[in-house]
């Protein structure tokens, strides 16, 4: 499918609305990326700045959440949207809702970080929370990048870039989790640690959630709750 | 049934084997199985590659459908695809135009209605239709519905006639609204109230099938409704298929939906179905607004 297909109405009106609900969902998802990215510079590499950044930026993640969401409601309501369109209407809102709470993670990390350096620790994996934060960054623009060709398959592709990051956080958990064991005295921030990772992970599960909307949006298939060989499946079936 | 003598009828048919109406016991073709359940569906109305032509041209390019009994099947499509040209096979009102030549067959309970044998008269007292302009006849409200009742001999005595005007307008919904002036002209009613008045006078006769084209497409929202639920109430006792522009009509009160375009069936298929993820790309784009 490619995006001309939205804007093919009859109503040049209508067409308008459905782009400019699919422009402030990027967005939004533009805005979302940058909270991610600032939130984990501000972990890793102890920045004040960005930490600070990022708690103060939600409100502009909320603000868009509730502006597409009443662009949604009023083409339901003046438009009554079918098939596709009713389609690209529902996984828009559910998306938006995982981009806001991905928004909550990432202020969440940021205020993490924050508190970590008051704290001034003594110890965190920074590598693997780095590793595990770009390849949470990648699954999130892959997300994000398969809405806007509306590519099921790359939805696809990147979903399954969960189980690594599931495996990642796992070893992080398991790494913070002895460390605590032996130094009970850095527990407090250890855990720290520990949530801004867990934080990460959620991203993904959030970007994998977005995915399996773009699986329902472009081939009218619910693959939410199945496994990745179903949604592979419906996500390359011919459907026409 | 609308003819005296089925047995013979089918003896004497002559239609090539390939013909043969199918059995209504038989379960649904696989191309119009929509979802699994529609594969146990009681077929009421079984039309097999119907062509039709208004002289030379042609309106309907071998329409195939199985109707269920006791089900709202909606028709769809844009001005000219053949929805009503359709529609009006199934009781045969095609007849009345000389330069229309029908091809194919429909079946109503597994009996072919374009049989020689067919009492058309018959046959109309088990499809009724409703049309879409309101039509009561310049009489009482009683006569309307007294009228063909009386016609067919289907009751013996004046009680047994006021009660069968009473029950069909019940069941139309407008008995409440109507009881206390049963003598005035039908006329006078509200274009709902006639429209009603309209399919009391088709259920009078006790049909199998009612037709309805556009039934709802003169009203205002509110009689709209009316009609609306009038038709869900009206689907427990009879089939009814439904010729409408009204997209979201469909939606609401179609179990099943057929989709036609330049005389032919593109898809048919429960209405979720065709209204959340149709098979078809021409279905879509007519549904989503995106071809005039």
């Amino acid at each position: 499918m490619d995006k001309k297909s939205i804007t093919q109405h009859v109503s040049q009106q209508y067409n308008e609305e459905l782009e400019t609900i699919l422009t402030k969902v990027m967005n939004m998802g533009g805005l979302v990326e940058r909270q991610l990215s600032d939130a984990l510079v501000a972990l890793v590499e102890g920045d004040t700045q960005r930490g600070e950044s990022v708690v103060t930026s939600d409100y502009l993640v909320n603000a868009a959440e509730v502006e597409v969401d009443e662009e949604c409601t009023h083409v339901i309501a003046r438009r009554q949207p079918a098939a596709i369109d009713l389609r690209l209407v529902l996984a828009v809102i559910k998306t938006i809702t995982d981009l806001e709470r991905i928004g909550d993670e990432a202020e969440r990390i940021g205020r993490m970080a924050l508190h970590l350096l008051d704290q001034d620790r003594q110890y965190g994996p920074m590598d693997e929370i780095q590793a595990l934060g770009e390849h949470i960054k990648g699954m999130l623009h892959g997300a994000l990048d398969a809405f806007a060709r509306m590519d099921a398959e790359q939805a696809v592709r990147v979903a399954q870039e969960d189980i690594k990051a599931d495996a990642q956080y796992d070893a992080i958990f398991r790494q913070l989790v002895s460390y605590m064991q032996e130094h009970p005295q850095a527990v407090p921030s250890v855990l720290d640690i520990l949530w801004s990772a867990r934080s990460l992970e959620r991203i993904g599960d959030r970007s994998r959630n977005i995915c399996e909307y773009i699986v329902y949006f472009v081939r009218g298939k619910d693959v939410r709750h199945t496994s990745f060989e179903r949604m592979a499946q419906e996500a390359t079936g011919d459907r026409r | 049934m609308y003819s005296d003598n089925v047995a013979e009828r089918t003896a004497t048919t002559g239609r090539p084997a390939d013909m043969t109406p199918p059995n209504e016991h038989e379960p649904p073709r696989q191309e119009d199985a929509g979802t699994p359940e529609a594969a146990e569906k009681e077929v009421k109305v079984r039309a097999d590659s119907v062509r039709l032509w208004y002289g030379e041209t042609q309106a309907l390019h071998s329409v195939s459908l199985d109707v269920y009994a006791r089900e709202v099947t909606a028709l769809i499509g844009p001005s000219g695809c053949g929805k009503t040209s359709f529609l009006r096979c199934i009781n045969r009102m095609n007849d009345l135009i000389p330069s229309v030549r029908i091809e194919g067959s429909i079946t109503l309970d597994g009996e072919d209605i374009y049989d020689p044998s067919v009492d058309v008269v018959q046959l109309r007292s088990h499809v009724g239709m409703v049309f879409q302009k309101p039509n009561p006849f310049p009489k009482s409200i009683y006569e309307n519905i007294a009228y063909a009742p009386r016609l067919h001999g289907i009751v013996n005595s004046r009680t047994e006639l006021d009660e069968l005007v009473e029950n069909s307008l019940r069941r139309a919904g407008l008995w409440k609204e109507v009881s206390d002036r049963l003598h005035t002209p039908g006329t006078e009613l509200s274009g709902g109230q006639q429209q009603r008045l309209c399919i009391a006078r088709a259920i009078a006769v006790n049909p199998e099938v009612i037709l309805m084209d556009e039934p709802a497409s003169a009203l205002d929202p509110l009689a709209t409704v009316t009609i609306e639920e009038l038709i869900d109430e009206l689907k427990d006792r009879y089939t009814i298929v439904i010729v409408t522009h009204n997209l979201q009509q469909a939606a609401r009160v179609a179990g099943y939906t057929a989709f036609f375009h330049m005389g032919e069936i593109v898809e048919f298929s429960d209405t979720d179905t065709l209204f959340t993820n149709p098979r078809e790309q021409k279905t879509e784009d007519y549904i989503t607004g995106r071809f005039g």
